[in-house]
């Protein structure tokens, strides 16, 4: 697989559109691997008893997956130079039907050396992180 | 209880030298789907020109943690944990992360503010290697609520 050009690059071009089903298994794989055990991640009863509308995805788990378009577009993990995200919305994980995260990847600003890739990340329908942008480094 | 204001500008001394596992980084992959091979390939890595596997670009959160760990537990900083929301999250690369690094990271405190009873705290955590040199800095905002 060839790494994209930045001259082949247009702002406003999507370069990669992918959707992620997570389950609860999901979140307890999560937490083993990164270490967050906070139970508003696994259990229905300590997600109520603080007012939580259910057990919610990892705020880094959903940053975690949505940069991963990204990389298999520009195949290198390691050009990922730069990654932000704000978390603005929850995205809850139904025990039977989990929930279906909806990652676009657009391109936001070609640089001399590295794009920036702005992603629009929906759950339901709606926004759940904000100001979410990769810069990938590239060679024009 | 309140955030301390006085947090801004507080360090904290370098967290153990935490050792990037091969199996760890794997294991953290899939747990963010993460499927390029050069995160599970050691050959396909090196073919890449990397000494083994590479981290997913949000793994450093595993090192940050440890970090994280010594704000939350600082007797006056005044962060009621079960308050805490994770609020934006960024990290800045000088190079990858590949199985087989040793890092550390230091932990300051770069501002406090509060907002409409809520306060937020930002903390760097710089992320070096066993020689010293800098591999990421992960910058969280924390927002810790305030009495409802």
């Amino acid at each position: 697989m060839s790494t994209p050009a930045l001259s082949d690059l247009t702002v406003g071009d999507v370069i990669a559109e992918a959707e992620y089903a997570l389950s609860r298994d999901s979140l307890v794989r999560y937490a083993g691997a990164s270490g967050d055990f906070n139970p508003i991640h696994y259990r229905d009863d300590v997600a109520a008893s603080v007012g939580l509308p259910g057990v919610l995805a990892h705020g880094m788990l959903t940053m975690g997956l949505a940069v991963q378009p990204v990389v298999d577009w520009v195949g290198d993990p390691g050009r990922v130079v730069d990654y932000q995200v704000r978390f603005t919305r929850p995205v809850v994980v139904d025990p039977a039907d989990g929930a279906l995260v909806n990652v676009v990847a657009k391109v936001g600003r070609i640089d001399e050396d590295a794009a920036r890739i702005d992603l629009t990340v929906t759950f339901n329908g709606e926004t759940v992180l904000g100001k979410a942008q990769a810069v990938v480094r590239l060679e024009s | 209880m309140s955030v301390n204001p006085e947090l801004q500008g507080r360090s904290y001394p370098p967290t153990a030298p935490y050792l990037v596992g091969r199996e760890k980084v794997r294991e953290f992959a899939r747990a963010v789907f993460a499927t390029n091979p050069l995160h599970h390939d050691v050959e396909a890595a090196r073919a890449a020109g990397y000494a083994d596997v590479v981290a997913p670009p949000t793994f450093p959160v595993v090192v940050q943690e440890h970090a994280l760990a010594q704000l939350l537990a600082d007797p006056d900083g005044g962060i009621d944990f079960s308050r805490v929301v994770h609020g934006d999250q960024r990290f800045s690369y000088s190079r990858p992360i590949v199985a087989g690094d040793e890092l550390t990271a230091t932990l300051t405190v770069t501002s406090v503010k509060t907002l409409g009873g809520h306060s937020m705290v930002t903390a760097d955590a710089l992320v070096a290697d066993a020689a010293g040199e800098h591999v990421v800095t992960a910058t969280s905002t924390l927002v810790v609520r305030g009495d409802e």
